[in-house]
C-alpha cells in the first residue's frame, strides 16, 4: 500500500511541476494544488498507513493508528485551500488589469 | 503564570477578528490595532525580565505534557524579537496612520496588519515545527494580502511572484516535516534535538537538514533572494517597511533555532550557511550598488544584512550569538526607519530615482539629517545601534579564525555605506530643484514615527548595557541547547 501511494505521489508531483512550468495563470494554480495535494499524500504515508485499528481506543491498545499525521494533513489542506483560493482571486485581478492574456514573464530591462 | 506566554500572539489574532466587524469606523481601528502592538510590546518586556529572572519559560496548551502537546517556549532569543517586532510595528502604525489613505484603511489593513505580526510572534515562541509551519502561513497570508492591497499592476505583478515563491517554499516545509516525522516520529523540537543526539546525526538526516535549509533560506532572503527586491519595493511605504523589519528576520530566526538547537552535530552546514553568507553578501551589495531607484538599494541593503547576520550563525560561538542577537534587533529599527525614510522622499518629490532628485535637505532637513544618522547606525558607526553587533561578530569570527567571513563581512558594511551615501549624496546635497510653490508640506504625524525610530537606535547604542544581561541570556541560550531541551523535557531526559 505505501509503495502504491509513494508512486501516486511521484505522479503528482510530475503533473504539479509540469503544469507550474507553463505560462497560463490557471495552469500555474492548478500545480500548485496538485503539488499540495502530492505533499498531504506523502505526509499520511510517512505516518505509516495500516497499523491495525483505529486511533487510539484505550490506553492499553496494543495496536492502534497514529493519529498526528491526519491533524497535520487537515490542517495542512485547510491552508493550501486558503491560498488557493487567495491564487485564484489575485489571477483574476491581474487579468482586470492587465487585459487579454496575464502573463508572468520579466520586463524588458530584465 | 506562564499562560501571558501566549499574549503576544492571541491579542492581535482577537483584535483583527473584531476590527473586521468594525470597518467604518477608521478611527476606532487605529486606537485598538496602536494599543494592541504596544501591549504585546509590554507583555514581551515583562516575559524577557521574567525570563532572564526565572529562566526558560514554557505553555503547554489544554495540559498535553511535552512531546505530546503543542506548545510555546519563550526563550530570550524568542522575547528579544518579539519585543523588537512589537516596538517596531508599534511605530510603523503611526506612520500608516498618517500616510495611508482612507482607502486602504477600509479595506480591512489594520485586521490583516495585526494578523501579520501575530503571524511573526507565533512563529517566534512556538516550539513545535507544524506549529512553527502554521503560524508561517498566518504570517505569508496576511502578507500576501497587504502586498496586494490597493492593486496597483506592479502589486499585482510581484504579488503573484511572491505567492508562488512561498507557496514552493510551504511545500518544501512540509516535506520537511513529514520525512522528519517519518524518521524521528515527533514534531516537538526539544524531543527532535534529543532523538537526534541519541540516534547521532547520519546522512538522512542531514538532508533533511539542508531541505530546512533551503526552506528557511527562501523565506529569509539568503542566497534565494531573488523574489525579495521586487516584491518589497512594490507596496505601500509602512508595508514595505513591516516586510523589511520583520518577515526575514522569521526566516533569520528559524534558521537559528534549527541550526543551534537540532541539526547541530555535522559542522560541514556550517560551512555550507557560510558560503551561503558571504555570495548573499556580496550579491546584496553588488544590487545596492547597481541600481538607481531609492527602493531597489533599500531592499538590497536588506538582503546583505541577512548576509551578514548569518555569518553569526555560521560562526557558532558564544560572541557572535551575542552579536546576532544585538544585531537582530538593530536590523529591525534600522530597517523600518530606513524603508520609512526611502518612502517618504519618494513621497516627497514624487521620483524614485536618486539622480533626479535633488538639493532635499534644504526643503526637508529632518529627513535629511535622519537619513544620514539611519546611514551610519546601519554602516556601524560607533555611537549608534549597528556597531555593538558587529564587533561582537567579528570577535567571534577571529576567535575561530574565519577571517575570509571576517573581511567579506565588514566589507559589505563599505558597499552598505557607498550605496546609501549615493542617495544621500545625489537626493540631498546639491541645488534644489523643487520651487517653493511645488514643495509638500512636511507634516508633523510623518516625524513623528521617523523621530521615535531614530530616538530607538541611538538609545540602542548608548543603553547596550542595559540590554546586555538579556542579549547574554538570549547568546548563552543559543550556544547551549541543553538549556532549551531541559525547560521543554525536564531534567531526566537530558
Amino acid at each position: 500500500m505505501e509503495t502504491l501511494i509513494t508512486l501516486l505521489v511521484g505522479v503528482l508531483v510530475a503533473v504539479g511541476v509540469y503544469l507550474l512550468l507553463s505560462k497560463e495563470m490557471l495552469r500555474i494554480i492548478l500545480g500548485t494544488a496538485i503539488l499540495s495535494h502530492a505533499i498531504h499524500l506523502l505526509l499520511l504515508t510517512m505516518g505509516g498507513l495500516k497499523k491495525g485499528d483505529v486511533p487510539l481506543l484505550t490506553e492499553t491498545a496494543a495496536e492502534y493508528t497514529d493519529a498526528l499525521p491526519q491533524a497535520l494533513i487537515l490542517t495542512a489542506i485547510v491552508i493550501s485551500f486558503a491560498v488557493t483560493a487567495f491564487l485564484l482571486v489575485l489571477s483574476y485581478r491581474v487579468y482586470q488589469e492587465a487585459g487579454r492574456g496575464p502573463r508572468l514573464r520579466g520586463r524588458q530591462d530584465e | 503564570m506562564n499562560n501571558i506566554l501566549v499574549l503576544p500572539m492571541i491579542l492581535p489574532v482577537l483584535v483583527g477578528v473584531i476590527l473586521v466587524f468594525l470597518r467604518p469606523y477608521i478611527r476606532v481601528q487605529r486606537m485598538l490595532s496602536l494599543l494592541t502592538t504596544m501591549a504585546s510590546a509590554a507583555v514581551a518586556a515583562y516575559c524577557l525580565h521574567h525570563i532572564h529572572l526565572n529562566g526558560i519559560m514554557r505553555l503547554d496548551f489544554g495540559d498535553w505534557l511535552p512531546p505530546h502537546g503543542i506548545l510555546f517556549v519563550g526563550d530570550s532569543f524568542a522575547m528579544l524579537l518579539v519585543l523588537g517586532a512589537c516596538a517596531v510595528s508599534s511605530i510603523i502604525l503611526l506612520y500608516a496612520f498618517a500616510m495611508t489613505g482612507i482607502e486602504t484603511e477600509s479595506m480591512f489593513f489594520y485586521p490583516f496588519f495585526l494578523f501579520l505580526v501575530a503571524g511573526v510572534n507565533g512563529s517566534f515562541l512556538t516550539g513545535d515545527l507544524f506549529n512553527l509551519f502554521v503560524c508561517f502561513e498566518v504570517m505569508l497570508l496576511a502578507s500576501y494580502v497587504l502586498l496586494t492591497l490597493g492593486g496597483r499592476k506592479t502589486q499585482l505583478k510581484e504579488g503573484m511572484t511572491y505567492v508562488l515563491i512561498n507557496v514552493l517554499a510551504s511545500w518544501f516545509f512540509l516535506l520537511g516535516i513529514a520525512y522528519l516525522y517519518g524518521v524521528l516520529g515527533t514534531l516537538n523540537m526539544a524531543h527532535i534535538a534529543v532523538r537526534v543526539a541519541e540516534t547521532g546525526q547520519g546522512p538522512l538526516l542531514t538532508l533533511i537538514a539542508i531541505i530546512f535549509l533551503i526552506v528557511f533560506s527562501l523565506k529569509a532572503g539568503l542566497l534565494l533572494y531573488f523574489w525579495l527586491p521586487g516584491s518589497y519595493s512594490a507596496p505601500p511605504t509602512a508595508v514595505a517597511a513591516l516586510f523589511g523589519a520583520l518577515l526575514t528576520k522569521v526566516g533569520i530566526y528559524a534558521l537559528y533555532r534549527m541550526f543551534t538547537l537540532i541539526f547541530i552535530h555535522d559542522p560541514v552546514i556550517y560551512k555550507i550557511i557560510g558560503v551561503l553568507a558571504i555570495v548573499t553578501m556580496v550579491a546584496g551589495c553588488l544590487g545596492a550598488i547597481a541600481y538607481s531607484d531609492i527602493r531597489q538599494i533599500v531592499s538590497y541593503n536588506v538582503i546583505i544584512s541577512v548576509g551578514f547576520v548569518l555569518t553569526g550563525l555560521a560562526i557558532a560561538t558564544n560572541t557572535a550569538y551575542q552579536g546576532a542577537s544585538y544585531y537582530l534587533i538593530h536590523d529591525m529599527i534600522s530597517k523600518a526607519l530606513l524603508f520609512l525614510l526611502a518612502g517618504t522622499v519618494v513621497y516627497l518629490t514624487g521620483r524614485s530615482k536618486f539622480n533626479e532628485i535633488s538639493g532635499l535637505i534644504r526643503n526637508y532637513p529632518l529627513v535629511g539629517w535622519l537619513f544620514f544618522l539611519t546611514m551610519l547606525a546601519i554602516a556601524g558607526i560607533p555611537p549608534f545601534s549597528g556597531f555593538i553587533g558587529k564587533i561582537y561578530i567579528g570577535l567571534g569570527a577571529i576567535e575561530t579564525g574565519s577571517y575570509v567571513l571576517l573581511a567579506v563581512s565588514f566589507l559589505s558594511g563599505i558597499g552598505v555605506l557607498y550605496s546609501l551615501l549615493r542617495i544621500f549624496l545625489n537626493s540631498f546635497w546639491g541645488e534644489t530643484i523643487i520651487s517653493e510653490d511645488d514643495q509638500k508640506p512636511f507634516q508633523k504625524k510623518i516625524g513623528l514615527p521617523l523621530v521615535l525610530l531614530a530616538v530607538l537606535i541611538i538609545g540602542l547604542g548608548i543603553g547596550a548595557e542595559l540590554l546586555s544581561p538579556y542579549i547574554q541570556d538570549a547568546a548563552d541560550g543559543l550556544a547551549d541547547p541543553k538549556q532549551y531541551i531541559r525547560a521543554v523535557m525536564g531534567d531526566d531526559l537530558e
